[in-house]
């Protein structure tokens, strides 16, 4: 169990007592947290006290009015600002003086609660307080070790994870339960929603063993000549089926061997992500081109479409672990949105370059560009 | 009359799923499968009760649309579901002015809960 600090400022006895009766037993807990918080109510009746309290005790949450006898309610939020205290202050005000409440939640209060609240409303106003307070200082915690991005991953993935296995469950369960009565027609339709959800779940597990190959962190290591004309090859047989079913036509334009020292696995990864993508983001009968140059001190890679395409704003964010780009067009296409970051992952490990132009409704040129000697 | 209730998700499999749930819970139902859809719907129309997906075209498509469906019908109560709560707090900047104003959920509830408990959660806020 944890405990928060709160602290009331108010020179109505009533507030205060209200208040320390209210959240006596009142406990927050959170899905993804291991221990509930509880809360100890610590009572001032004026600003100068209230000081002398957030110095000594620390609190972790200050309820405020703001009409004080001594000093003003604003000025002890000043005061916390200034000292730079992580507390998190809630101005109590009763409506006259919401306008007030609400530059003071502009200079640095993070809430107000009007006056008179409800034993309802308090707790609901303390219960998100103390949420998103865990949260910051969970941030800030996984920030200082490192951790964030890891739980940033881990957290999308489990939400990922969870999506399909949800929805399949759903629908087991409307099966189970006849909800359809004897429409086999509507069954029939869960059937292949589930049948969906479980390929989207298939090519997830796939991309992640991919990464934890990538992630263990090591810098390429079975590097050996390989042809990379052939790997081009053999990605495009491995999508052919996906391909004709989508009805888009593959062409590798390059039928020379070139030559380049790599681990195929990796080049595959490279080339399967990218023709998949080319395919699965295109238009009924369009095309797919694969091009491989090999330049003085450089291997071009290059997979162009005739897809949808996407706007410079979503190309921005392509990279990104686990990012989809979600619209009316997309919204149609099972993915992980793996493919990309893991790409180029690897490309970064062959200090390689990815460009991407692009225009909506009219394709995606992907060009990643090797260096030849400058491997690791 | 029946009560109708706006459920947004893009997760089609999981709107369709909440949709029949909340049509036998006895109410009428609208659905959107995303941010953008659900603004134009509440253009129109008045729900009695909103059930908000969290992460749709943004992670924080639904917050978005909570405070547009407020300060358009400031009694609708809604509901923000999510999938791992987590989701809400790391993604999504907790500290920015802007942000802290406006969340406007009157619940939150993990997408997992079981549908009567559903049922009394929504009868609750519909004050039935
Ligand atoms: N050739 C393309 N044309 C248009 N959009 C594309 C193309 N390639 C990728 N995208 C966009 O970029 C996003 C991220 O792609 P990425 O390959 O990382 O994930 P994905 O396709 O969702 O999943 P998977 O890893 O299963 O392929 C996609 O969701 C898609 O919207």
């Amino acid at each position: 169990m944890a405990e928060y600090k709160i602290l009331v400022v108010d020179d109505e006895p009533g507030i205060r007592m209200g208040t320390r009766r209210i959240l006596q037993n009142f406990k927050v807990d959170y899905p993804f947290m291991d221990e509930h918080i509880e809360f100890v109510v610590l009572e001032a009746a004026t600003g100068e006290d209230g000081i002398e309290i957030i110095d000594r005790e620390m609190p972790d949450i200050i309820l405020l009015d703001n009409k004080l006898p001594g000093i003003q309610g604003v000025e002890v939020l000043e005061y916390v600002k200034k000292k730079l205290y992580d507390i998190v202050v809630v101005m109590i005000t009763s409506y006259a003086s919401l306008e007030l409440a609400v530059k003071a939640t502009r200079d640095g209060a993070y809430d107000f609660i009007p006056k008179p609240f409800t034993p309802q409303e308090l707790r609901g106003s303390i219960e998100n307080i103390t949420k998103q307070l865990f949260l910051k200082r969970m941030t800030q915690k996984m920030n200082k070790e490192g951790k964030l991005i890891r739980f940033q991953f881990l957290s999308v993935l489990s939400h990922e994870l969870k999506a399909p296995i949800n929805a399949i469950e759903g629908y087991v369960k409307m099966m189970n339960d006849r909800q359809f009565g004897d429409d086999m027609a509507a069954y029939q339709e869960m059937i292949d929603r589930m049948q969906e959800r479980i390929k989207g779940m298939r090519s997830l597990i796939m991309d992640l063993l991919d990464l934890t190959k990538i992630e263990s962190g090591k810098p390429v290591q079975h590097l050996e000549s390989v042809n990379i004309t052939g790997i081009a090859q053999i990605s495009i047989d491995t999508m052919r089926p996906y391909s004709i079913q989508k009805d888009v036509d593959i062409y590798l334009n390059t039928k020379e061997k070139i030559m380049m020292d790599a681990d195929p696995n990796e080049i595959e990864i490279i080339f399967n992500n990218l023709i998949s993508n080319a395919v699965k983001y295109n238009r009924n009968g369009g095309r797919v081109d694969v091009f491989i140059e090999s330049k003085k001190d450089a291997v071009v890679l290059q997979v162009s479409d005739s897809g949808i395409g996407m706007t410079d704003e979503e190309k921005a964010r392509l990279f990104q672990d686990f990012v989809r780009i979600k619209n009316q067009k997309t919204k149609n296409i099972t993915g992980s949105g793996l493919g990309l970051s893991i790409l180029k992952k690897i490309v970064d490990m062959y200090h390689g370059e990815i460009d991407v132009q692009s225009v909506p409704d009219k394709g995606t040129t992907f060009t990643i560009t090797i260096p030849v000697n400058a491997q690791t | 009359m029946k009560k109708t209730v706006l459920i947004v998700d893009d997760d089609m499999d999981y709107l369709f799923q909440m949709k029949i749930k909340v049509e036998q819970f006895g109410f009428e139902t609208i659905t959107a499968d995303g941010q953008k859809e659900a603004e134009m719907i509440i253009e129109t129309t008045r729900p009695d009760l909103a059930i908000l997906d969290l992460m749709m075209e943004n992670d924080d498509s639904g917050f978005i649309l909570a405070y547009k469906i407020k300060r358009k019908y400031p009694d609708v109560p809604i509901i923000i579901a999510t999938a791992v709560t987590a989701e809400t707090g790391m993604t999504f900047d907790i500290n920015s002015d802007e942000n802290k104003q406006w969340i406007k959920a009157d619940l939150f509830l993990d997408k997992g809960i079981r549908a009567d408990q559903l049922q009394k959660e929504i009868n609750k806020l519909l004050k039935i």
